[in-house]
């Protein structure tokens, strides 16, 4: 177990190496970041200066080097346009996505696994049809027009719930939140609604599937056989081992709502990494762009080394290689 | 003689109105649903110009003065516009028809590629085995491990916007659902007796490939390409949305809900509205077919 755990770790860290040369290498590509900074009346000399002050004149390799070092020691250099170091903006803006991100995950396993687990236990009725047939439709929604009806909706109409921005926020334990303050839940409904939709319908046709699957094995048939009753059948026994792959892929499906967020954060203006990440891409700030890849990197690789890791300690039967 | 090659004739499209294929899809509700929606979305793809009120990328076509006109079963709304006008005039009847012809086209265009890429290298990782198996395959993994929007994003922000650069985003994105698959299953079905036995008559690897192991997991690849399409279109138009996808001049559904997006606090919902509700039902009727093709080609396919 440790030596697999000491590979798995192994492997993340090569897995990063290999993106930060394509990160360094792509944002190579990402307009000439002098363009940006210097006045647009600047003279040859005053342009050869801010180039040298950038390091943009020294060859690739040389260049990736210092890049490297400068990202073990969490250094993105400063953003273009806020002036600040990149790394910062991002660690400031991250609560509010991961508060985002928290909620909306909340959201997916209440409404998706009892729904799930309904539709695969109860296949053949027509509330299990209509949960499938409506979780196509989730997946179908394109989730940034959904975010704009639930603006026009609850904010323009009914004028209910804000329709952008984040509300104030309170320190809790140290950071900075919104859901807490007072009136802060209102802010976070529909942005969390949102990002939650499509993957609540992804989770649902898992858990059904995976309710389906195990009704059909043999455990569940002697077990019924012996007479154990049904919903003892169906909590017991078929929901404890279908949730094990919907476990695992929730964990993945974590990083998809944090990349996710881009979307939900621009349509409500939710101060977060997102919505930084956005604005960063529209004024080519490279220092941002990097790290937020970088950042989002790590929490991705991260995660799916944690998912591993669980799996094989709760699935005995996954091979350790 | 005659007769023989006359039943042959009807025997195809007979035997398939007989098929246990057809017979499940006549009872399949969503399955119909679906496919009525698809084949409404590829009919206004191909003759949509021919009735559509106005070119809306023609500027000469194009008058100011009926901008901000409501549908026409509104107060205010005027004949000729169907669903009203945005903030140049447009007629947005006119642009979803336009957008979706795009839209469309660079969802099918980029899951082909990626299918036929995806395809490719998984027979040749499941089929070889080895180095060229084990490099395929981390690549995939590596690229698993981060989610496709943020990867199509990325790429898109760094060679900027365009309709041939879209496609090369979603492909480099796609290529992978397709090499795993296809690889895995092409791994069980080599150790088949038959693929074994040509092997032994000495048929050449390429054969083996396209004729024995391809028409064995094609119908997965038929499936992922399907499911791909939709969410191709859906990929499309939010990074058209967000403003790295498509060219502001071109037409697509996502830059209309965009500039829809634009006026919305100010009233004017149908911008908005009608191409996004567009882009809903052509992706709901995708994934509905999808859904039905899973379940009768490979239910096992998650």
């Amino acid at each position: 177990m440790i030596k697999y755990v000491i590979k798995r770790f192994a492997q993340m860290m090569a897995v990063l190496l290999i993106v930060s040369v394509l990160v360094f290498l792509m944002t190579n590509f990402i307009g000439d970041p002098v363009d940006m900074l210097v006045p647009e009346d600047a003279t040859l000399e005053e342009i050869e200066a801010a180039r040298i002050r950038l390091g943009l004149n020294k060859p690739l390799y040389v260049q990736y080097a210092i890049f490297l070092k400068s990202v073990l020691h969490g250094d993105f250099g400063k953003s273009y346009t806020y002036g600040l170091p990149a790394m910062g903006l991002i660690v400031e803006r991250m609560p509010a996505t991961l508060e985002l991100v928290a909620v909306a995950a909340a959201l997916v396993l209440l409404i998706a696994i009892p729904l799930g687990v309904y539709a695969g236990a109860y296949p053949k009725r027509a509330l299990s049809k209509f949960i499938m047939s409506g979780s196509i439709l989730g997946i179908s929604l394109p989730s940034f027009w959904m975010g704009m009806m639930m603006i026009y909706i609850f904010a323009v109409i009914f004028r209910c719930l804000p329709a952008s921005g984040r509300g104030d926020t309170i320190p809790v334990l140290g950071v900075q939140l919104s859901i807490f303050a007072p009136g802060g839940i209102r802010y976070i409904i529909l942005p969390a609604v949102t990002l939650a939709l499509t993957n609540t319908a992804t989770m649902i046709r898992l858990t059904r599937s995976g309710i389906l699957e195990n009704m059909r094995q043999d455990y569940i048939k002697y077990a019924r056989a012996k007479g154990v009753p049904a919903k003892a059948l169906l909590f017991g026994h078929a929901l404890k081992n279908a949730l094990v792959p919907v476990i695992t892929v929730f964990g993945l499906d974590l990083g998809n709502m944090v990349a996710f967020t881009t979307i939900t954060e621009t349509i409500f203006a939710w101060p977060g990494m997102g919505k930084l990440l956005i604005d960063a891409i529209n004024k080519s700030d490279r220092p941002i762009i990097v790290a937020y890849l970088m950042a989002a990197a790590c929490m991705f690789v991260v995660l799916n080394f944690i998912v591993d890791i669980l799996y094989t300690l709760i699935d005995p039967r996954i091979e350790l290689r | 003689m005659e007769r023989k090659e006359k039943h042959e004739k009807n025997s195809g499209w007979e035997q398939f109105l007989k098929s246990e294929f057809f017979y499940h899809y006549k009872k399949n509700v969503p399955a119909i649903i679906g496919s009525i929606l698809v084949a409404i979305a590829i009919f206004i793809v191909v003759f949509g110009r021919f009735f559509a009120p106005q070119n809306p990328y023609d500027l000469t076509q194009i008058d100011l003065a009926d901008s901000y006109l409501p549908p026409i079963w509104q107060d205010g709304g005027k004949a000729g516009f169907l669903l009203g006008t945005d903030a140049q005039g447009r007629d947005i009847f006119s642009a979803i028809i336009y957008g979706s012809a795009s839209s469309m086209m660079i969802g099918l265009v980029g899951a082909m590629a990626s299918c036929l890429i995806g395809t490719t290298l998984g027979l040749i990782a499941g089929y070889y085995g080895g180095k060229v198996d084990a490099f395929i395959m981390r690549v995939a993994d590596v690229q698993l491990s981060f989610p496709s929007m943020l990867i199509a994003l990325f790429i898109m922000s760094v060679f900027g916007r365009g309709v041939g650069k879209l496609l090369v985003a979603l492909t480099m994105v796609g290529w992978v659902t397709y090499a795993r698959t296809v690889r895995g299953e092409t791994l069980s079905v080599k150790k088949m007796e038959y693929v074994e036995a040509a092997r032994i008559i000495g048929l050449p690897n390429q054969k083996i490939i396209l004729k024995h192991i391809l028409p064995n997991v094609i119908n997965s690849v038929i499936v992922l390409a399907t499911i791909q399409v939709g969410s191709f279109i859906l990929t499309e138009a939010t990074l058209s949305f967000l403003g790295v996808g498509v060219p502001i001049t071109k037409p697509s559904l996502g830059l209309l809900v965009k500039t829809g997006f634009d006026v919305l606090f100010s009233g004017l919902w149908w911008a908005a509205v009608f191409p996004g509700l567009y882009i809903m039902l052509i992706v709901f009727g995708i994934n509905l077919l999808g859904d039905f093709l899973r379940d009768e080609l490979n239910p096992n396919l998650k």
